[in-house]
């Protein structure tokens, strides 16, 4: 009995796998001969061939004499960008609402649930449409509305101050500027170096500033494009801005769509995990003393943060596959970038290849670290739940 | 935010009282109150006034002059174009056919709505029902009815069908799925997760345009098939593997004595699983499933990006060609309002059920 019951399972698994085998194998044969039929090379060789097209927008230099492997580096590039932007202020945006619908306002209560309930009823693809028509539709460039003459706001895009310093350069400018910050807000702010006074604090201070003043303008000097003026204002030109940055509209739009839908499902988890948070967390916090902000930042938000953070993984993953909208409204992103390229050099199964295994890394990679986060803050053993 | 409201005033239940309570309680809270309330009030003053008191609603002559000098609204343009929308390109004499095939799909998803309805024998007949119904309608070729090819439907019907089609497959699917994963074979049980896991991984536009462009290299000719069902069986593909883990959340909320009973009284797998598991694990998952059903509505909306002409894609059309380009607003706007009329409806029962399952355990 026993034996005839392993061996039927046995022989159930080796059938299983076999079916799956001769599935696979056939569809390797077919399509090897529908390649053959319509006379297709396959192989990743094209990856060198130069495209011949431009793209709309990168974060890397790109010209069309660059190559397929590159084209796909740039759209992966600019995906990755739209992601953590769209995250990042769908983040902002869901919390924002999120506290509002907790808050014993009325008032506030009323408009965190109409956003909510406007925005996460209809399809993110339809909002991406509406606000790209909605900026594309703006005054052209001669008529723009302007923020002291700095910064226009155009159907054409967004245009802000720029500097005139190459890529890597600008990079590591601002990363340096920020950190700087950073750092000294730390130093100045925090309990741990309250104890630090006088002429170590003010030495300290000066240390932490002339660093971040080195590093920066050493890397101004470093990358500066010779023979023009440090900080490019954009100013027009006949019929269109020249200098500084462009924000294109597309990028916005998607931005903008992101926050939004993302940040209305957001809004719902975060408040979900305000909820979890027990009455008493808050009310012993206040009882100790606490003012109101630091009960929200230092109690009700990480307790709330640590509940709800299984969720937020998923959302974020989800929010990220979303970029693929761009194909809708002409972002260049990675979805994209693998759409034409399959049009312009007919390598389908290679480039759709390349799109899968793609997403799987990056989704798959998102949610390994922030698991590996979720791991390290979670509630332990047989803590107890409050 | 955090300010402790007196609880000894929570009991009485006076109106003043508790508006003061909610509005008013403190100086701040009353400002951002005044504050909030002016900006709520000029918020739906504006669209109100666009929508409504500003708006010119039809088009005598059909054309767009009657929108040149107004601020609010051009309606007329669904007025115009309303049928290029709803039916997208059918054939104008048949569009009644186009109607009925809704109003068919619709009467199906309000009747599944009912619990007479909540067994595997009696929705899957309504719903074969149904969607036969459906497809006869649409494309003829029976009872004198002329033919109409799925490539030359259009617009809000080919949204209807592609999402009713998709869940259709998807659904049986989505049962397999869930209980290859449950299995007790090893490697059956971890083939299964990794396809689903790696599904549930791809953007969903991703399967599409795969099953819009791969299957054709992959199949034999004989099952190539149209456009339109390699999609639809991408489509029905992502959801049942979205679904599938719904249903196995629902299994494992069950205690183990159900199915140990059910060994115990010798019922054998199969019996064991339509009878004792399903039915129970669906009742488990039904509030998540009817969210599911939600999301794969509004994702229906992505076949625009494969080149299908559905309401999102009529809608364009609607407002892109010259003389109505202004109106993009108002076209965006209508074909949102029907979304949201069923996504809302929907999710609100999905409320009503959540409730009213809460009520029933307790």
């Amino acid at each position: 009995m026993l034996k005839t019951r392993r061996l039927r399972r046995m022989v159930t698994e080796i059938g299983f796998v076999a079916v799956l085998v001769f599935l696979l194998v056939s569809a390797i044969l077919i399509a090897r001969d529908t390649l053959q039929e319509q006379g297709m090379s396959a192989g990743f060789g094209f990856l060198e061939r130069s495209t011949g097209w431009d793209v709309g927008f990168s974060l890397i230099e790109f010209t069309p004499f660059d190559s397929y492997g590159r084209v796909i580096v740039v759209g992966l590039l600019n995906t990755i960008f739209l992601g953590i932007i769209g995250i990042i202020l769908a983040n902002a945006l869901g919390l924002t609402i999120a506290v509002f619908r907790i808050s014993n306002n009325g008032v506030l209560n009323a408009m965190g649930t109409l956003f909510i309930e406007v925005f996460r009823n209809i399809p993110i693809i339809l909002q991406a449409f509406f606000w790209y028509a909605i900026l594309t539709h703006l005054p052209r460039p001669r008529d723009a509305y302007t923020l002291g003459d700095v910064a226009f706001v155009t159907a054409r895009g967004l245009y802000v101050p720029g500097l005139n310093v190459h890529g890597l350069s600008a990079l590591v400018f601002f990363v340096s500027l920020f950190i700087g910050a950073l750092g000294l807000l730390w130093f100045l702010l925090s309990r741990r170096f309250a104890k630090v006074a006088g002429t170590t604090r003010r030495r300290t201070t000066l240390l932490i500033s002339a660093a971040t003043a080195i590093v920066a303008i050493g890397s101004l000097a470093v990358g500066r494009i010779p023979d023009t003026s440090l900080v490019s204002i954009p100013e027009l030109r006949g019929l269109n801005f020249r200098g500084g940055i462009r924000v294109p509209p597309e990028l916005s739009a998607l931005a903008v769509s992101m926050a939004v839908y993302g940040g209305a499902y957001l809004a719902e988890i975060f408040r979900a995990g305000f909820q979890s948070v027990g009455k008493g967390q808050a009310e012993a916090a206040q009882a100790l003393g606490l003012k109101p902000w630091h009960v929200f930042t230092r109690v009700r938000l990480p307790l709330a943060v640590r509940a709800i953070l299984p969720t937020l993984i998923n959302q974020y993953v989800w929010l990220f596959k979303a970029t693929t909208l761009g194909i809708a409204i002409g972002f260049t992103d990675f979805f994209s970038v693998i759409s034409v390229s399959i049009n312009q050099s007919g390598q389908t199964l290679e480039l759709i290849c390349i799109l899968m295994a793609g997403f799987l890394v990056m989704n798959n990679s998102m949610s390994f670290v922030l698991n590996r986060v979720n791991n390290a803050i979670k509630l332990k053993g047989t803590q107890l739940r409050i | 935010m955090a300010t402790l409201a007196p609880s000894a005033s929570t009991s009485s239940g006076h109106t003043l009282d508790r508006l003061r309570r909610k509005y008013f309680s403190s100086v701040p809270n009353s400002v951002v109150s005044i504050l909030g309330a002016s900006l709520l009030l000029w918020v739906i003053w504006s669209v109100l006034d666009w929508a409504v008191l500003g708006a010119v609603w039809t088009s005598p002559d059909g054309t767009s002059d009657v929108c040149r000098e107004i601020e609010g609204a051009c309606w007329a343009v669904i007025d115009v174009r309303w049928r290029l929308i709803i039916f997208g390109l059918f054939p104008f004499e048949e569009q009644w056919r186009s109607t009925f095939a809704c109003l068919t799909m619709l009467m199906t998803v309000v009747l599944s709505c009912f619990p007479w309805f909540w067994s595997v024998l009696r929705l899957s007949v309504l719903w074969l029902l149904g969607f036969t119904s459906f497809y006869l309608l649409m494309r003829g070729g029976v009872f004198g009815l002329s033919t109409v090819e799925p490539a030359d439907w259009g617009g809000l019907t080919l949204t209807v069908f592609i999402y009713a089609a998709g869940i259709l497959v998807g659904m049986p699917m989505a049962i397999g799925l869930a209980l290859l994963r449950r299995s007790s074979f090893p490697i059956i049980s971890r083939l299964t997760a990794a396809l689903i896991d790696g599904v549930r991984s791809l953007p969903l536009i991703t399967i599409l345009f795969a099953a819009a462009l791969i299957l054709p290299f992959v199949l034999p000719e004989w099952l190539r098939g149209d456009k339109i069902w390699r999609v639809i069986f991408g489509f029905g593909l992502f959801f049942a593997a979205y679904q599938a883990e719904i249903i196995r959340s629902g299994i494992q909320a069950l205690p183990v004595g159900q199915e140990e009973a059910a060994k115990a009284l010798g019922l054998s797998y199969w019996n064991r699983t339509t009878r004792i598991i399903l039915p129970q694990a669906f009742r488990n998952a039904l509030p998540p499933t009817i969210n599911q059903f939600v999301i794969t509505f509004k994702e229906t909306s992505l076949v625009v990006i494969i080149g299908f002409f559905e309401v999102l894609a009529s809608g364009n059309a609607a407002y892109g060609s010259g003389e109505w380009s202004f109106a993009y607003v108002e076209v965006y706007v209508f074909v949102g309002l029907i979304y949201y009329c069923f996504v809302f409806s929907l999710s609100r029962y999905g409320a009503y059920l959540e409730r009213r399952m809460r009520v029933g355990q307790h």
